[in-house]
């Protein structure tokens, strides 16, 4: 019972995810019924992963404070990473069965060269640059997934945080990051296949006979399950002596730096964390998207992540991954074109033209008006309201929701 | 026998044709051209042009001059080509001979003759003769600069011979100059060109510079059989940077000095047609699967005498060892060869400074329009502390404001003159708006205004967007703006981005003076260092908190304009400079504008140098760049000047 | 006659086709065509002309009669500028809307996002925009020119009329530069062009400090050599650039600039007096003379008002859905194997004069025109080659000159002639 008294979410929570798989693996073309489409099952198994990332983001946001601009950075690196090694395995298999027609057989140094050929041949180029290096073995790749963002949140984090830079200098520091990672990306010099990124995701090596019906849906059991065990994670870290102490950080740091806390190894631990969460989505996410290239990194996209996470509602796990996959999937709705256009007579609102602007007003709405999201919400229901303070300040820090959850 | 009856045919072929040059028409050398004249090609068109321009006719200058400015038409019903106006859909046909009005005929009967650039400086190059001493001084240039354009041997003998007439001073100027360049060129006698060329000692021209590059030509060679007369540069041995050991075996390759090796794909094709019963040289094809069995199964192939020999342990290092490679002139003549280079020498070491003197100049230039950018910036969060992540939106707020006006306005230099302070107003309006709509409510949660203001940044961009589109917008320049202050061939900066230097200058003393000697300057400086103190005394922090947001948010629309004017208009203009400005502001030091002058100086500098190192890849400078930004602000997290005590408000 | 009969005779298979067998794959009413183009996002103008192009064409045939006697209806979606979207958005066309036929994409990054999704769905996909050639997919029909057919020519244009002896190109920094570049770069060698007369600069996207880049450009002319400037710089970023290049005062008498993605939708962008003189190739202008570009321009203009301009993409979507609309006649299916098929030697006549035929690599036979820019942001047409068939795998670069692709014969988009082996049938994106 303890346990639950813990977690009081968990539960609600689990067992919404399990529906949810269920429902959607019996309504899907591959096992199911069929009245899910298979390419919305890969936007629903992508959602999946962006709620993902959004928990990490609430971890080092809604928690720790540090409002970073560079988490997609992390989540396009690990997309990038399993990206390389979907590339080169399918390639390699290409190439072995055509060379194979040839009267020489071929030699280790000519697969390779004819590999090179065909993955840089885009960018007019054949030589694999060093980065490849380990694109050859799945089992290197996938530890790259977890290594890369992980060691550039450690560097970039341990730099920052040393030198003590905070709030929003550390947002603008990071967006930079996020930034001078795309321009990196883009340039066709890094030996990333430059704009045209790595495509072609979502054919698995090896696996042609198996129709994408089928691997959309064990992709999004996977993004469902790894969803479950970060959501295990984070509730987790939030909870007991780490999570006062996070919290701390968030409200006042230099009373938490006084009390002898290093602030900065608790930052850093946080921080790296959620990049390698945040890795782990993207090496999830981009199989199903097909493609990754530098766009998917720019600084838009992880300031839209805090969006969501500022909608869902911060400070509360669940209220990340509503936002997530309330935001996504609406953005969905409505670029997609399905949404009636308004005619008001004079003027025809077409949702193409008008939702961004519709999602930046709501944006500043939120923020102006319900600063707890969507999650603000289960508060009503639960009864659990804010005191009625008469006024009076939050204390020393505005803004935090330290009452409520003194109550946990 | 034919030879003679070839020789007499010839004559009289001649004698035929000086006669009628009588009475021949213009029209009659351009029929005898005439396929060549509608091909329009350069490679075929040369004989046409020499023809009309010796034609000796009067009117060889005019059909050159229509023909060169696309005036010379062929009508359908003759194939005759005549100078041609046109008005509506008539086009009224004059004779080159006569000037006499032919006929008004409709559009679809007559084809225009349309040379392109080529043809039409091969056009130039033969009026040269004809203008060179014509009465109006711009023909005579027009004329000069086709000579330095497309210079010709052939030119040599009336430029020098025009020299002496010419009166008017600028012009003979030029036409020395012009007479020493096609003198380096083109001239028989050394001693003449050797003058010329030390004519031009540390001169900036880029002509004088084309002129004496091609003199140095030089080109690698096999140097063991060079002839004793050769002219040559330097001796190279292979393996240096010059001339690498796989380059220098190729010219002994094709000097015949040595053989060259099968390659690997040579070989590899050469075992593929040998291959018999599923073997190659008595190796299974199956076991061919490294390259030492593939060199093995070749060898044994090479012994059988089927292919070319091959030596596995051959070595080009060792072919190339000993052996004498140069670099030798085209130029025969050492002394000339010796003058150009010593003059050429005092020229790159002044191109070397200009070229400084102009990156710099670049830089200050960047460094004005970043500081532009950020000035608006630097009021809102450098000194309020409030993130405008909007304040990019507010940029081209303004240059739409310019691109509407221009719209209202024809005239360009007017229509400026109100852009400026109707951009000012209209994204003072909006500052205002915002700070008293949003930012009022969330000073104390600094990191939710920043989302905040990204909504209204994302939704103003859309907004843009649907009512002007995507399509950048023209914003044009007035005519006075237009072109370059040229101080010299390598030193030339626009006018335009003077102009937003001086606007930025501007700006910082408007920007000082509010700062320091308004009282809104001082409210407001009071307000940033202590609202409730400020507001104790007397001041309205919510007045002063929102004029100054307007002030900064103005300033941006005007930074807007200017920029608009340099770039483009459209409506994501504005995240192109946000990031930017933030690091601007940062590196600079928050709260100060000497710190923002700063930064913007130093990442424009730091830019161009970046870009100067890596000229082929300008994305690359801009990564390092940013990369270089994060690592310094690891190190000055306050930026450039830190402001000192409470005041920096951590 | 013969029409008539043979539309008889479909009309008789489609009847008995309904009845018998509901499920038959052709003549199903309406025949669906999807529209796969940005409406929003960065490349949403240049894509809505595309959608808008397509919707008037399908109106035009539906007042035609339709095709196979079915009215076509139009499926359009808004990939939205996201490369991945594509992709979901193809799916979803081919899937869920079930559609005959799409035309779409406009970036070579978004095309390739697609690929797989059609070769896996065996869906057929127009793509109408000038790209950088290297691919050959069985379901893409690629009506925009290949390298051979627009930079190619302008560079022989550059060589042999304009006498350029040193080169410079310019480019964003992307596929479509990228591999042009690479392709002109071991084509001016062949020619003769030394290495260090080639000056290669990429930019970022919407690149506008272009000072540096415009001195290094007239700096090249120092020796003595002519210099060219061969453009592939994308969308907003040509405006800096023109107007650093006018502001220097260099007149395309001294350093000509050819460019290849800069047409009549982007000159409206910019005041083009001071530009007069340099160039652009492309297989279509606006200012082409012809009584059919006359009436398409008018068509055109009636529907989205008198200041728009048409460009080459729309002329490659006019060429690809009526090459498709006959294709279907002959075939009497929308099935796409019979399609495919079918198209192979469709003709249509050019909107510049000529006939544009499809050729068995997916490519067209189109003519390579150059213009010089004037002062009203036209271009005035001063060369137009014949008809030159499009090649999937350039000859100027090693590793793919030994390929071809021949789909009608071979079966086969990536056919090495050396080793005579099909490297692949489905793409590697």
């Amino acid at each position: 019972m303890d346990f639950l008294k813990k977690y009081p979410s968990l539960p609600a929570f689990i067992a919404t995810l399990l529906i949810f798989t269920l429902a959607v693996t019996f309504l899907s073309e591959a096992y199911g019924t069929g009245a899910i489409s298979t390419s919305f099952v890969k936007t629903l198994g992508k959602t999946l992963c962006l709620a993902l990332v959004a928990i990490s983001m609430d971890l080092v946001w809604g928690y720790t404070g540090i409002l970073s601009l560079g988490h997609f950075a992390f989540f396009g690196l690990g997309g990038y990473m399993i990206g390389m090694w979907l590339m080169f395995a399918r390639t390699k298999l290409i190439v072995v069965e055509s060379m194979a027609a040839a009267d020489i057989p071929a030699t280790a140094l000519e697969i390779k060269d004819a590999v090179g050929t065909q993955i840089f041949g885009v960018v007019g180029s054949s030589d694999f640059p060093l980065v490849w290096m380990f694109a050859h073995s799945f089992w290197a790749q996938i530890a790259l997934v977890v290594l890369v963002p992980g060691l550039l949140a450690l560097v970039f984090g341990w730099l920052a945080f040393r030198s003590r830079v905070t709030g929003v200098y550390l947002s603008i520091l990071t967006q930079a990051m996020t930034l001078a990672l795309s321009l990196y990306l883009f340039q066709n010099d890094s030996g990333l296949r430059g704009n045209n990124g790595l495509s072609g995701l979502q054919n698995l090596p090896g696996l042609d006979a198996v129709s994408q019906d089928a691997v959309s849906i064990w992709f999004f059991w996977a993004s469902a399950f790894a969803l479950l065990v970060t959501y295990l994670i984070a509730n987790f870290v939030v909870s007991g002596k780490f999570g006062s102490v996070i919290r701390g950080i968030r409200d006042d740091e230099a009373r938490v730096r006084f009390l002898g806390y290093s602030v900065e190894g608790f930052k850093l631990f946080v921080f790296v964390l959620t990049a390698i969460i945040a890795g782990i989505g993207g090496a999830l996410y981009y199989p199903q998207a097909g493609i990754i290239n530098p766009a998917e990194i720019a600084p838009i996209a992880s300031i839209y992540l805090a969006v969501w996470v500022a909608i869902g509602g911060r400070g509360r796990i669940y209220g990340a991954v509503i936002g997530a996959g309330v935001v996504s999937l609406v953005s969905t709705y409505f670029t997609g074109g399905q949404a009636p256009n308004i005619n008001l007579g004079f003027y025809t609102i077409k949702w193409v033209d008008w939702w961004q602007v519709l999602l930046g007003l709501s944006f500043v709405l939120v923020t102006l008006f319900a600063p707890k999201g969507i999650g603000g919400l289960f508060d009503l229901i639960s009864g659990r309201l804010s005191p009625d303070r008469k006024g009076a300040p939050l204390g020393p820090d505005q803004g935090s929701l330290r009452e409520e959850e003194a109550e946990q | 026998m034919i030879r003679r009856i070839l020789a007499a045919c010839l004559v009289f072929l001649t004698l035929a044709l000086t006669a009628q040059a009588q009475d021949r028409t213009i029209q009659d050398v351009l029929q005898e051209h005439a396929e060549a004249i509608v091909k329009s090609s350069r490679t075929t068109i040369g004989p046409a042009i020499e023809a009309v321009a010796n034609s000796g006719q009067p009117s060889a200058q005019t059909v050159l001059q229509k023909w060169q400015n696309k005036d010379m038409w062929q009508w359908s019903e003759n194939g005759f080509f005549y100078a041609a106006t046109v008005a509506g859909s008539d086009v009224t046909l004059t004779d080159f001979d006569t000037g006499e009005t032919v006929a008004i005929v409709s559009k679809g009967d007559v084809t225009q003759l349309k040379p392109n650039s080529g043809i039409r400086a091969m056009i130039g190059a033969a009026l040269v003769q004809f203008q060179l001493n014509d009465p109006d001084a711009e023909r005579r240039r027009e004329a000069l600069l086709a000579i330095q354009r497309d210079g010709e041997a052939s030119h040599l003998a009336p430029l020098r011979a025009s020299i002496e007439n010419e009166d008017n001073p600028e012009i003979k100027a030029l036409k020395e100059v012009t007479e020493r360049l096609l003198t380096i060129s083109f001239d028989k006698d050394d001693a003449r060109r050797i003058a010329a060329i030390k004519g031009f000692t540390s001169s900036l021209s880029l002509d004088a510079r084309a002129a004496l590059n091609p003199v140095l030509s030089a080109k690698l060679v096999y140097a063991e059989d060079l002839p004793e007369t050769a002219n040559i540069k330097r001796e190279i041995k292979p393996g240096s940077e010059a001339l690498s050991v796989r380059d220098a075996f190729a010219l002994m390759v094709s000097a015949g000095a040595a053989t060259a090796q099968p390659t690997i794909s040579e070989r590899k094709s050469a075992l593929s047609e040998h291959i018999v019963d599923g073997k190659v040289g008595g190796i299974p094809v199956t076991e061919l699967i490294s390259q030492e069995a593939r060199d093995h199964a070749y060898q044994a192939l090479a012994s059988e005498g089927f292919v070319a020999a091959f030596d596995p342990a051959f070595s080009m290092e060792a072919a190339v060892k000993g052996v004498r490679f140069a670099e030798v002139y085209d130029e025969p003549s050492a002394a000339v060869t010796d003058a150009a280079q010593e003059t050429l020498h005092t020229i790159n070491r002044a191109v070397g400074f200009n070229q400084f003197l102009d990156l710099s100049l670049d830089g200050l230039s960047l460094a004005s329009i970043y500081f532009l950018a950020a000035i608006g910036l630097a009021i809102t969060f450098g000194v309020m502390g409030v993130i405008n992540m909007a304040h990019g939106e507010f940029i081209m707020m303004g240059a739409y404001t310019g691109y509407v006006v221009q719209q209202i306005i024809p005239d360009y230099t007017v229509s400026i003159l109100v852009a400026i302070p109707m951009a000012f107003a209209l994204t003072f309006a909006a500052g205002v708006a915002m700070e008293r709509l949003i930012i009022r409510w969330l000073y104390n949660r600094p990191l939710e205004t920043l989302l905040a203001t990204f909504g209204v940044s994302i939704a103003l961009q859309q907004i843009a967007k649907n009512i002007f589109g995507t399509q950048a917008r023209p914003l044009t320049s007035p005519g006075w703006l237009d072109g370059a202050l040229v101080f010299n061939d390598v030193l030339a900066i626009s006018y335009i981005r003077i102009a937003i230097f001086v606007l930025a200058l501007v700006f910082l003393g408007i920007f000082l003076f509010i700062m320091k000697k308004t009282r809104l300057g001082l409210e407001t400086r009071a307000v940033t260092q202590n609202p409730r103190m400020a507001a104790s005394m007397g001041i309205n922090p919510d007045r002063v908190n929102m004029l100054t947001f307007g002030l900064g948010s103005g300033i941006a629309g005007v930074a807007g304009v200017a920029i608009g004017l340099y770039a483009k208009v459209t409506s994501e203009m504005g995240t192109d400079y946000i990031v930017q400005s933030f690091m601007t502001v940062v590196v600079g030091g928050v709260g100060n504008i000497w710190g923002t002058l700063l930064g913007a100086l130093g990442i424009g500098f730091l830019q161009k140098g970046i870009e100067w190192f890596n000229p082929s890849n300008t994305l690359a400078a801009q990564t390092y760049m940013i990369i270089f930004i994060i690592i310094f602000i690891q190190f000055r997290p306050k930026g450039i000047i830190a402001l000192k005590g409470r005041a920096a408000g951590d | 006659m013969e029409v008539k009969t043979k539309l008889k005779a479909t009309l008789a298979t489609a009847l008995f086709a309904s009845t018998a067998m509901a499920s038959a794959a052709f003549a199903e009413c309406p025949v669906k065509v999807g529209v796969l183009h940005s409406l929003s996002g960065t490349m949403a103008i240049s894509e809505t002309t595309l959608k808008d192009t397509m919707l008037m064409l399908i109106d035009e045939q539906n007042a035609k009669g339709g095709v196979l006697g079915c009215q076509i209806e139009a499926v359009v979606v808004d990939p939205a500028s996201d490369w991945p979207l594509f992709a979901e958005k193809a799916r979803e066309l081919l899937t869920v809307h079930n559609v005959d036929v799409m035309f779409g994409n406009w970036t070579s990054v978004s095309r390739k996002s697609v690929l797989p999704v059609i070769e896996e769905l065996n869906g057929l996909l127009f793509y109408p925009v000038q790209y950088e050639g290297e691919e050959s997919s069985k379901n893409v029909f690629y009506t925009g020119a290949a390298p051979n057919q627009q930079a190619i020519p302008a560079t022989d244009y550059f060589l042999d009329e304009l006498g350029v002896e040193k080169f410079a190109l310019l480019g964003t920094d992307y596929v479509y530069p990228r591999t042009t570049n690479n392709i002109l770069e071991s084509y001016l060698k062949s020619k003769g062009i030394a290495a260090e007369d080639i000056f290669v600069n990429y930019t970022p996207f919407g690149h506008s400090d272009w000072s540096k880049i415009v001195s290094d450009v007239v700096a090249l002319g120092a020796d003595g050599k002519k210099v060219g400037v061969i453009s592939t710089i994308n969308g907003d970023a040509n405006i800096g650039f023109y107007k650093e290049l006018a502001a220097a005062g260099i007149s395309a008498d001294d350093i000509p600039v050819v460019a290849f993605s800069v047409g009549e939708e982007e000159l409206s962008g910019l005041d083009t007096s001071n530009l007069v003189g340099h160039l652009a190739a492309w297989n279509y202008f606006q200012s082409a003379e012809s009584d059919l570009n006359a009436e398409f321009i008018a068509a055109w203009k009636a529907k989205m008002g008198e200041e728009r301009v048409t460009n080459d993409p729309m002329e490659a979507h006019y060429i690809g859905f009526n090459m498709w609309v006959n294709a279907v006649e002959a075939a009497g299916s929308t099935d796409v194997d019979a399609v495919r098929t079918a198209m192979y030697g469709q003709e249509f006549p050019n909107l510049t004069g000529g006939t544009a035929v499809m050729n068995v690599n997916h490519h067209l036979s189109k003519p390579v025109l150059i213009g010089e820019i004037q002062a009203d942001g036209q271009f005035d047409i001063i060369s137009q080659t014949a008809e030159v068939p499009g090649d999937a795998w350039t000859d100027f670069l090693p590793e793919s000159a030994v390929l071809m692709s021949d789909w009608k014969d071979l079966g086969c988009g990536m056919y090495n002639t050396e080793t005579k082996t099909c490297v692949q049938i489905k793409s590697n994106y």
